[in-house]
């Protein structure tokens, strides 16, 4: 019951979000597009922190992996859009794997301090082979998804939703209350009769799906890759605390808390060095005082 | 045999601790078998093994003749073995229904939706443990004895051939105890195998079939309950046989100055009253001791005591109320705790242990106090070096102690010092806290469920049962008049 009236209001709020174009300016739909891509990251990392427990200090680990297979496929092989967006998100689930198979063994933060590391292992190789890779500087890219702002916008808008409505609808089926019971009581959930491991890799493999997808995606829309987009820690900082402060174990909020970190970056961009200070103090208020973040504090009021 | 349930040669040892030693039980279809032991025992260790939460060093475990010893606990579980944990933690933001739902769950990653059937069995489940009442409420908002409900059904759910229950009474009310015991009863009826883990042979005495005497890892005495009760090896190690007191100083009684005044203390854990409007009194120079099994709310009226849990009443120290202060101020007022998990640096040396105890006292006294301690603990000397995690039980707690006397306490508090210590060890210990009494002044408020170290140690005892004192007086009259309460 919950159910149908919760994806009742998401396809009510797509659809306004989808006649946008025709009443403002470019501007502000490049500044939502960029804020879509973020978000299917962010909720991407949601499933896995919200659902699973697990903390993925990594998230630019697998957007990166899907972002540059992409990119280099373009680049070098000529491959065309889909073929390279599949590509990535193939690669993503299968770097992902190789990282979390062994990782999930271990118990307590080591989970996250791995993938904390695989993030500076890929950046450490791109700018290693910089004359492979583009480096720092960045690869840039033979095609673009669309170089009208409506469409890159559409594209965006729709490929947000059709994910959103996925890993929700995951979130919310039998499978992830049983990754649900995984991330909070390992050893019951065991008890049950459920492989922990199993759920949990699931889990990872399906973040790592659509955080590969999203960053190949992003890449085509801006034309090139770069580090500075797509792998640096500072990209799977924005991307937990996007999540976080919007509300963990929502994945709908980890969207809002996504266009809303990318919107208020951009409003305060006049106020120069001293923008990211101030949305980062708003996010530590956020995450001190209102810990279940926007959302959690909505759902919580309506319940009491 | 056909025996559901049958266990072998099971050890299991936590580095040089040995919790387990070639433990054997078997348990039939429509049996109950009770698992008893005082806590560090290794019953819930056992207990474990069997569900594959801690995987055994050596041994069999067989359910319904297959092998499962060293299974993850999925697989177990899938075999027919379910367990109630002590502790209920559901979802909390699912209904008590899907609770029950997700147990009745495949282990599958591609069924999305639960089939159809799985509703009306998660009704009929939670009709069984009555919980259909509030089946729509979330876990959160149930009392105490709903959360074991839901806990029970969960575990019911897939219909295991062997159930496992970890202390199926604990901190229920009467009433409460005897609808569990139905519901454990009518697995019996349906021919399930059950285990039921307790502190004491009385709680479940009317319940099982049989009884099983664990102690230090070991079985002790296996038979009905009364057999169980009345075993020599039993009765030893819960009532230490004859009971016996030594000899009081001359100053015992009222004459002393109050060091320690408890007034009306309650303690809530969100819904469960550990404690219930306890008074305690506690002279200085004085040994007092509050005796109470398991969950009798000890540890919690030491915590309150220390400010580590919130507690309505009053508690003055030193004709001081202690009201408003944190635990370190509580510590540096001189009350010092030594809790039942020792809490010690594992990483760091013995001395170096001692050392920190030590930390604020001027360099000379810190030096006379160790000196001193070393000759209370003579092995805590030869030990000095080496890594606290990887001393014995017995040395950890000296080296608890000790520490604790490092910090020049007025009172010192001893939780369960005796957990899981083999009997020579308290002998030391025993000796040890006798050198204490009588050449300082210190003052000593000991928590044990071990009648026999409690009582030569004390001016006056404490019976603490269900988080209510039930008795206090002189440690000589604690035989005749509450003896009987401790098997």
């Amino acid at each position: 019951m919950d159910n149908r009236k919760s994806f009742a209001a998401i396809l009510i709020v797509l659809a306004a979000l989808a006649l946008l174009p025709f009443g403002v300016s470019g501007y502000i739909l490049g500044l939502l597009t960029l804020g879509f891509y973020t978000a299917v990251f962010a909720m991407s990392w949601d499933l896995l922190f919200g659902f699973a427990g697990e903390v993925n200090f990594g998230p630019s680990f697998l957007i990166g992996t899907g972002a540059y297979t992409a990119g280099l496929l373009n680049h070098y092989a000529i491959w065309p859009i889909w073929a390279c967006t599949m590509a990535g998100a193939g690669a993503a689930v299968i770097g992902g794997l190789l990282l979390a198979v062994p990782a999930l063994r271990l118990r307590g933060p080591y989970f996250g301090l791995v993938t904390l590391v695989a993030v500076l292992l890929l950046q450490n190789m791109i700018v290693l082979f910089a004359g492979t890779t583009g480096g720092e500087i960045g690869l840039d890219l033979p095609d673009v998804l669309a170089v009208d702002d409506s469409n890159n916008y559409w594209i965006a808008l729709a490929f947000m939703g059709i994910s959103g409505l996925l890993l929700f609808g995951l979130s919310r089926s039998a499978v992830g209350l049983i990754l649900q019971a995984s991330g909070q009581d390992a050893v019951q959930a065991g008890a049950l009769g459920f492989n922990v491991t199993k759920h949990k890799l699931a889990a990872f493999c399906v973040s790592a799906l659509f955080s590969g997808l999203a960053g190949a995606m992003l890449i085509f829309y801006e034309g090139t890759a770069s580090v500075g987009t797509v792998v640096d820690i500072g990209v799977g900082v924005q991307v937990i605390i996007a999540a976080v402060l919007g509300g963990r174990r929502t994945i709908l909020g980890a969207a809002l808390g996504a266009v809303f970190l990318i919107g208020a970056g951009e409003m305060l961009r006049p106020l120069g060095e001293l923008s990211t200070f101030v949305v980062s103090a708003v996010a530590l208020v956020v995450i001190l005082f209102v810990p279940g973040g926007f959302l959690g504090a909505v759902l919580h009021g309506e319940r009491r | 045999m056909g025996d559901l349930l049958e266990v072998s040669g099971l050890t299991k040892r936590f580095g040089g601790l040995v919790a387990v030693r070639d433990m054997k039980l078997s348990i039939g279809a429509g049996e109950i078998l009770g698992l008893i032991g005082p806590n560090g025992s290794g019953k819930s260790t056992v207990m474990k093994l069997i569900m594959g939460i801690e995987k055994p060093n050596a041994g069999s475990v067989r359910i319904e003749g297959v092998e499962v010893a060293g299974w993850p606990s999925h697989r177990v579980a899938r075999q027919g073995v379910g367990i109630v944990f002590q502790h209920s933690r559901p979802l909390h933001r699912q209904t008590v229904l899907e609770n029950i739902k997700l147990a009745l769950l495949p282990d599958s990653l591609v069924r999305l939706f639960a089939a159809g059937h799985i509703n009306d069995r998660a009704r009929e489940i939670a009709a069984r443990v009555h919980l259909d009442h509030v089946i729509n409420r979330l876990p959160g908002t149930l009392p105490f004895a709903d959360l074991r409900r839901l806990e029970l059904a969960r575990a019911i759910a897939r219909n295991p051939k062997v159930v496992l229950v970890d202390e199926p009474f604990a901190g229920l009310t009467a009433p409460e105890v005897a609808d569990f015991s139905k519901l454990i009863a009518s697995f019996r009826e349906e021919g399930h195998a059950v285990l039921l883990v307790d502190h004491n042979v009385r709680g479940v005495a009317a319940l099982v079939d049989r009884a099983l005497a664990m102690y230090l890892g070991e079985h002790v005495a296996e038979g009905t309950a009364d057999e169980v009760m009345r075993n020599e090896t039993v009765r030893q190690v819960y009532l230490g046989g004859a009971l016996v007191h030594t000899e009081h100083r001359a100053d015992a009684g009222q004459s002393r100055d109050e060091l320690l005044r408890v007034d009306n203390v309650s303690v809530l854990y969100g819904k469960a009253q550990a404690l219930e409007d306890v008074s305690l009194r506690v002279g200085a120079g004085e040994f007092v001791s509050v005796v109470g099994l398991n969950g009798a709310g000890k540890t919690t009226l030491f915590n309150a005591i220390s400010g580590l849990v919130p507690s309505s009443g009053e508690i003055g120290f030193a004709g001081q109320g202690l009201a408003g202060m944190t635990p370190a101020q509580i510590a540096r007022a001189g009350i010092v705790q030594c809790p039942e998990s020792r809490e010690l640096f594992g990483e760091m040396s013995v001395r170096e242990n001692l050392d920190l105890g030590g930390h604020h006292l001027p360099q000379a006294e810190a030096a006379e106090r160790l000196a001193w301690l070393l000759e209370l603990f003579p092995i805590l000397a030869t030990r000095a070096g080496q890594a606290a995690r990887t001393l014995s039980g017995g040395e950890q707690q000296m080296l608890t102690i000790a520490r604790a006397l490092m910090m020049k306490p007025r009172l010192l508090i001893l939780d369960e010092p005796t957990l899981g210590l083999a009997p020579v060890i308290l002998e030391q210990l025993s000796k040890a806290l006798e050198t204490l009494r009588h050449t300082t002044d210190i003052t000593v408020l000991l928590g044990e469920q071990n009648v026999t170290f409690a009582l030569p140690h004390a001016d006056r005892v404490y019976v603490l049962e269900h988080g209510r004192f039930i008795w206090e007086g002189p440690a000589d009259r604690f035989a005749a008049e509450a003896g009987a309460q401790f098997l």
